[in-house]
């Protein structure tokens, strides 16, 4: 067998933790990692937030993030092993050897230099091309990743492109010194479904055609599937499972594994409407401040009490506008909204308090919205001194009550913010909201910053509740498993308008209006070859047409 | 018209406005002040009847109102109007003192600002280890010693005890520009001291926020030496801060210069005011006031006007 490109023996990686309240000391969170990649090859790195995949993948360029430091094994790169190599060899590994592409293209690319000067930086700067022929090089990569207008698109700025084109710059960039590894950190988490789809298949068909081998991380199975040739199962710094790519998606040996391969298997079983809707939204038109066109376009929905209606569409379709609407946040132009029976003031101050307390919300990034120096008691606690009146014992044997209902318990009444895990805090702002007692609940994108396992965590305890409390959520996200898991009736938002809306069973079986089909057909599923075969029907349909 | 046009215009504007704020504070504060400029003319000798006279002759009888509109439609025309004590046409003497202060100023600046960010870039790239640490020490040290002591030291110890440089600092249109420097030296240098520790620190901070983006760590991955990655990726993205806070002290270096002028004698704008304050020569007082809020203003709208266009999102729109 040929010798590997990448070695990676015993890796024991350490951080420096400053917990609250406690003195900062040091804990490993890689514990002993070992695997190997040969060249041309393509290794998942798989696992949730904290399995150490990213800290990993960084191992490689001898790259430690923030407190990170390597603190035992081996990583062989190219027959040395970085760990113990010099500074300058470690300059000339990093964007020279092995080069690294980063979750967010748009934070990572600098916003005040062009495109082209950062594609061709390290190429140039690592003295593999003059600058001539690098921008050669990078016009041609751009091309060959299907951007637009390849021989211009660097003279932009990064704020100029579109976020799943600045992600395929950013493949660019990893590629242009004719790396032999590239480490590929969650390049399509941040898009939206369908540009997820061209981005993935633009990534593969350039690993394919430069023969350079990629760590490819992500927490999404099905993904990772389409993309490499073995996968390593990660979790809190261990070693799952390691095997080649059809094993671990149709064979699976660990209980974890298994968990991972069959999330988002919730049966939901759908309601019937009822006569008396708890929401009504007619016909609203809605723009912002200082903008001359309609964010919503004639937006018609209703929600029926207890019951669930999933808004659905990508970043800018319109969907968290309509939650903002339907809040008072943003006084519609045109149309009405009923709630429990009652026409609301489409002004946030012309709401009764019984309006706010019956029309609750939970946000997607749980921890900005609670107050980090509060603990979880009096966040619970203050809707309950604030809507009911509240005091003393009362209060506490509710919230304690509400504790239990989100599967926490009282051991958390003094906790603060930053001593829970995301799922936690995600279900401190469920009790919070419940505290109130609403009719209704507005979710906007709760589970799309949580690990899948987590989120079915979330998912589940939601539907627990609403038989227990019976409140209706309208449930906004981009996430159409999610949609799947836990609708009763469904409303798909393209361009500020409703675009398809009825029952799930309706919504969601044929015939399918082109948008709705583009969406549905872009979820990863988990088999091998799906990407390809999603990608050879579109070809198809597009040469039909 | 981009929108950057539109924006530099509202800014322009908003200077100009503020300005006219300016000068009607400083004019509603000087007749605030108790007596006038009769009785300052006439001091001791001020009976009520030469005083009344007096009042007619400089029409100082009119409402407050009407004199500040011709006093601004004066300026305006460049007529600063006329001292009390010496007769002369302000505008003129200012003319001298005005331009000694530019000079001092300027050269001042190009001392510290680009000394302050290189200072700056310095303590980042060695952030909390030992360069880091002398730099904000010496600097701090040098910001918290009252100017006035610095300057006498230098001028005991460098003008009289090492013979460099004049311990005064007095120059004319006969000099040579090396004369003059070398006649303006020990002023530059202490204010050089006393303006760097602000910008050298802001410069540090600012680029140590921006070390914390994702485009850092890009740069880092890229190979770039530290210094590579500090001077390329997250200077350009430092400026707005940056610029603030040099023009600010700019602004200082104009109109702050009063101990240190009259330390070392400079025929400069702080020597002529205190001069005037200390005679109750109203006009002059007025005219330095307005003088200085110009320049103030018109500093701080150019670091504006540099933070917008430092910022590509509004040089290149979509």
């Amino acid at each position: 067998m040929s010798e590997p490109l990448l070695k990676v023996r015993d890796l024991k990686i350490g951080a420096t933790v400053y917990p609250p309240g406690e003195k900062p000391h040091d804990i490993e969170i890689v514990h002993g990692v070992s695997f190997d990649l040969a060249p041309g090859k393509v290794l998942g790195l798989i696992g949730e937030s904290g399995a150490g995949k990213s800290t990993i993948g960084l191992a490689s360029m001898a790259y430690g993030r923030g407190g990170v430091k390597i603190t035992g094994g081996e990583v062989w790169v190219n027959g040395r092993d970085i760990l113990k190599t010099s500074h300058s060899d470690i300059r000339k590994l990093r964007g020279g050897e092995v080069t690294y592409v980063s979750q967010s293209a748009a934070a990572s690319f600098n916003p005040a230099k062009k495109i082209m000067d950062q594609v061709v930086e390290a190429a140039v700067e690592q003295k593999k091309f003059s600058r001539k022929e690098a921008e050669a090089r990078a016009r041609e990569l751009f091309a060959k990743l299907g951007l637009p207008d390849p021989d211009n698109i660097g003279n932009r700025y990064p704020h100029q492109v579109s976020g799943g084109q600045l992600q395929r710059c950013m493949t660019a960039l990893a590629l242009c010194p004719e790396p032999d590894l590239v480490v590929f950190d969650e390049p399509t988490t941040a898009l939206d479904v369908t540009t997820q789809i061209d981005v993935l298949m633009a990534i593969k068909e350039a690993i394919a055609d430069t023969g350079v081998a990629a760590l490819y991380i992500t927490h999404d199975l099905a993904v990772v599937a389409q993309v490499s040739d073995d996968i390593m199962v990660l979790r809190m710094g261990n070693t799952v499972e390691y095997g080649n790519t059809d094993q671990i998606i149709n064979n699976p040996q660990e209980d974890y594994t298994q968990a991972l391969v069959s999330v988002r298997s919730i049966e939901h079983e759908e309601k019937q409407p009822t006569p008396e809707p708890v929401l009504s939204v007619k016909g609203i038109t809605a723009r912002y401040k200082g903008v001359n066109f309609d964010v919503l376009h004639n937006v018609n929905v209703d929600l029926h009490p207890g019951q669930t209606l999933a808004v659905v569409g990508e970043s800018g379709s319109g969907k968290s506008t309509l939650a903002r609407v339907i809040t008072g946040l943003l006084p519609p132009r045109d149309g009405e909204i009923t709630f429990a029976g009652r026409k609301l003031s489409a002004d946030l101050k012309g709401r009764t308090r019984e309006d706010l307390r019956e029309l609750q919300m939970i946000y997607q990034m749980a921890d900005v919205a609670m107050n980090p120096r509060q603990t979880v008691g009096t966040i619970i606690g203050r809707p309950l001194e604030f809507y009911f009146n509240m005091r003393g014992s009362e209060k506490r044997k509710r919230i304690i009550e509400l504790l239990d209902e989100i599967e926490l318990g009282e051991k958390f009444i003094d906790r603060y913010p930053a001593e829970l895990s995301g799922g936690q805090k995600q279900r401190v702002c469920i009790a919070r909201s419940l505290a109130a007692k609403p009719k209704m609940i507005i979710c906007d994108e709760v589970t799309s910053a949580l690990d899948p396992l987590v989120a079915d965590g979330i998912l589940k305890l939601l539907l627990e509740l609403q038989k227990i409390e019976d409140v209706a959520y309208l449930f906004i996200t981009h996430d159409l498993a999610t949609v799947r898991a836990i609708s009763d009736s469904i409303a798909v938002m393209y361009q500020g308008r409703v675009v398809r809306y009825g029952p799930k069973s309706q919504v969601l079986s044929p015939p399918f209006d082109d948008y709705t089909d583009l969406l549905l057909s872009s979820v990863p599923e988990m088999h091998l070859g799906w990407l390809e075969e999603v990608v050879a029907h579109r070809k198809m349909e597009s040469a039909g047409n | 018209m981009h929108p950057i046009i539109k924006m530099v215009f509202q800014r322009l504007a908003l200077g100009l406005l503020l300005l006219f704020g300016a000068s009607a504070l400083i004019f509603g504060l000087t007749e605030a002040l108790p007596g006038d400029a009769a009785q300052a003319v006439l001091g001791q000798s001020a009976t009520p009847e030469a005083l009344a006279n007096l009042r007619e002759e400089m029409g100082l009888n009119r409402p407050a109102l009407t004199r500040y509109f011709e006093w601004l439609g004066g300026i305006v025309q460049g007529d600063l109007g006329q001292s009390l004590t010496n007769k002369l046409d302000i505008a003129e003497s200012v003319g001298s003192r005005l331009s000694n202060t530019l000079f001092l100023a300027f050269w001042a600046a190009i001392v510290s600002v680009p000394l302050a960010i290189f200072l700056g870039l310095l303590a980042v790239r060695y952030r909390n280890r030992w360069p880091d640490k002398l730099i904000s020490a010496v600097t701090l040290t040098t910001i918290s010693i009252p100017e006035f002591l610095i300057g006498y030291v230098l001028v005991y110890f460098v003008a009289v005890k090492l013979g460099m440089f004049s311990p005064l600092a007095m120059i004319n249109d006969s000099m040579s520009l090396g004369q003059k420097l070398n006649s303006i030296a020990l002023p530059v240098i202490v204010l050089t001291m006393v303006v760097l520790a602000h910008m050298m620190r802001m410069t540090r901070a600012a680029i140590l926020n921006v070390m914390q983006s994702a485009y850092v760590e890009t740069a880092e991955l890229k190979g770039l030496s530290n210094f590579q990655v500090i001077y390329r990726h997250a200077l350009p993205n430092a400026v707005a801060p940056i610029v603030n806070v040099v023009m600010l002290n700019l602004a200082y270096l104009v109109v702050g210069v009063v101990v240190v002028e009259v330390v070392f004698v400079y025929p400069g704008m702080g020597q002529y005011l205190v001069d005037h304050v200390t005679k109750r020569d109203v006009p002059v007082v007025l005219a330095c006031g307005v003088i200085f809020a110009a320049i103030y203003i018109g500093l701080n709208m150019i670091a504006d006007i540099v933070a917008i266009l430092a910022n590509p999102r509004l040089r290149h729109p979509k």
